[in-house]
């Protein structure tokens, strides 16, 4: 088999609830700044999120806004900042050739209640139900305003995995740039999650919303006292191309595609399985001929609730026991669960490790649950490392999704 | 309600379905979409609005009435008779 050409990330742009450049993310990481408030929402009340700053007006007309969807705005905002991040010159290109891939959690539940709203206000009458609905539900939906705004002709869609989405759209840009389908691709994920009361209102009938007197303090992956997830809204794209196209442009690169794996537990709906997990961190591994001593940041998934972290605590002991140079971030502890944005966020926040070589810690740790040990967690104070060749972001999903990605340095 | 407030409240939902246009320098008596830019979603909007805000139910056969705002005034007169309208674009 031939080898795989290197697909890099040369641009990054991003909305997250602290932080909407990549450098005021990191600052913010490296801070311990949240960007969870106080969030109140349709017959759930008061609550908590991860709320976004960006302004949609730099990069949309109002009409546009009025037209599309919040997820449509941030991957619009998250697509322009990426481009200009990366030094991309979209006339450069031909526009057919550049590919578009929102990883989502879900999408249309927010227009969707909006519109029942809606037709509840004239007693469900249907000739109040807005011809919007479809264009903004439509699961390509926030891929497609991209192509709007830009006019982009090229394959550009979603990619639905739950909360896996966010590495997986990185890792189908990457699939289609081996493939010779696109020579541009943008990818990551989105969320609009806060606008829905759907999602808060299953959380807490799962028992598995958060709750804290202090918002900043109310997303506590890790933690003994943590009691469940902080909903975010939020937006990360990248800007990927075959390396050697890349260098032939001079770009900066922010980091190589090393491996990934995107596997199924085969198990339960919402539960989630320390095996299915261990084998997409192994797969990953594989994936980049990589071992587990050759991580030094992995990034976890750790949303908080009681069940969850400790899954995966267990799934990365049993791979990275023997790996002490491995250190353990988690990054929702800051902006909470940004859902289909999650991944791709998360691992926007440890790139600048390969140039610091830095790790962010996870905060509001207080009092480790002992079923969440895990050797070199970086816990509310940044640590500096020796060397950052490689970082590996777990992402995982309801109905048993998970997905590892491995990006690595930039080599020369 | 004279004919100005009636151009003042169709104005007023214009500008909410096309935020970035200027509606100042409108001439009343050319069709709506030769001055700016309304697709067809964005006439459904000022159907939609008419309904919500006034009642005012505008059959598929007539929409070619609302082409220009003299058109709209001159259709929605007899529909508005009686109503009070929302005119923020006025203020």
């Amino acid at each position: 088999m031939p080898e795989r050409e290197t697909i890099v990330i040369s641009g990054v742009g991003l909305a997250s609830p602290n932080g909407n450049s990549l450098p005021e993310f990191r600052a913010n990481l490296l801070g311990g700044v949240s960007g969870v408030r106080p969030w109140e929402i349709r017959h759930v009340g008061k609550t908590l999120a991860g709320v976004c700053s960006f302004d949609p007006l730099r990069h949309q007309s109002k009409k546009e806004l009025r037209r599309g969807t919040r997820a449509g705005s941030l991957a619009v905002y998250c697509a322009n900042e990426a481009l200009a991040d990366a030094g991309v010159d979209l006339g450069r290109y031909d526009p057919a050739r550049v590919g578009v891939y929102t990883g989502i959690t879900e999408h249309g539940n927010v227009e969707t209640e909006n519109e029942i709203h809606q037709v509840s206000q004239y007693a469900f009458d249907l000739a109040y139900w807005s011809h919007h609905h479809n264009p903004r539900t439509v699961a390509n939906n926030p891929a497609g305003e991209v192509t709007l705004n830009l006019g982009l002709k090229g394959p550009a869609y979603s990619i639905g995995g739950a909360c896996a989405a966010g590495n997986m759209g990185l890792i189908h840009a990457a699939q289609m740039l081996l493939l010779g389908e696109v020579d541009i691709a943008l990818g990551g994920g989105v969320s609009e999650a806060i606008h829905t009361f759907g999602i808060f209102a299953s959380f807490k009938a799962q028992g598995a919303l958060a709750a804290h007197a202090e918002p900043a303090r109310a997303s506590r992956p890790f933690d003994a006292d943590r009691n469940g997830i902080v909903v975010s809204e939020g937006g990360c794209l990248y800007v990927l191309e075959r390396k050697s196209d890349a260098l032939r442009r001079g770009a900066r690169l922010l980091a190589e595609i090393a491996g990934w794996n995107v596997n199924s537990d085969g198990h339960d709906f919402v539960l989630p399985s320390a095996e299915g997990q261990n084998a997409c961190m192994r797969g990953a591994l594989a994936h980049a001929g990589l071992a587990p001593e050759d991580i030094d940041v992995l990034n976890t998934h750790a949303t908080a609730t009681p069940s969850g972290d400790e899954v995966e605590c267990a799934a990365i002991r049993a791979v990275f026991s023997d790996s002490p140079r491995t250190f353990v971030n988690n990054t929702k502890s800051y902006i909470g669960h940004a859902m289909g944005a999650a991944g791709a966020l998360e691992l926007a926040g440890n790139l600048p490790s390969f140039v610091d070589q830095v790790v962010h810690p996870t905060i509001n740790l207080e009092r480790l649950d002992p079923r969440c040990e895990l050797r070199n967690l970086v816990a509310n104070e940044p640590r500096k490392i020796s060397r950052c060749d490689h970082v590996l972001n777990m992402s995982f999903g309801m109905l048993g999704i998970n997905s590892a990605l491995i990006v690595r340095r930039p080599r020369a | 309600m004279n004919d100005s407030d009636i151009q003042i409240a169709i104005k007023d939902i214009i500008a909410q379905i096309a935020p970035d246009e200027d509606l100042s320098q409108l001439d009343p008596a050319v069709r709506l979409r030769e001055q700016i830019e309304l697709d067809s979603m964005d006439f459904l909007d000022i159907v939609m609005e008419l309904r919500k805000l006034y009642g005012v139910q505008v059959p598929e056969a007539d929409y070619k009435e609302l082409a220009t705002l003299d058109g709209c005034v001159n259709y929605l007169r007899p529909k508005l008779a009686g109503k009070t309208l929302h005119c923020a674009a006025r203020v």
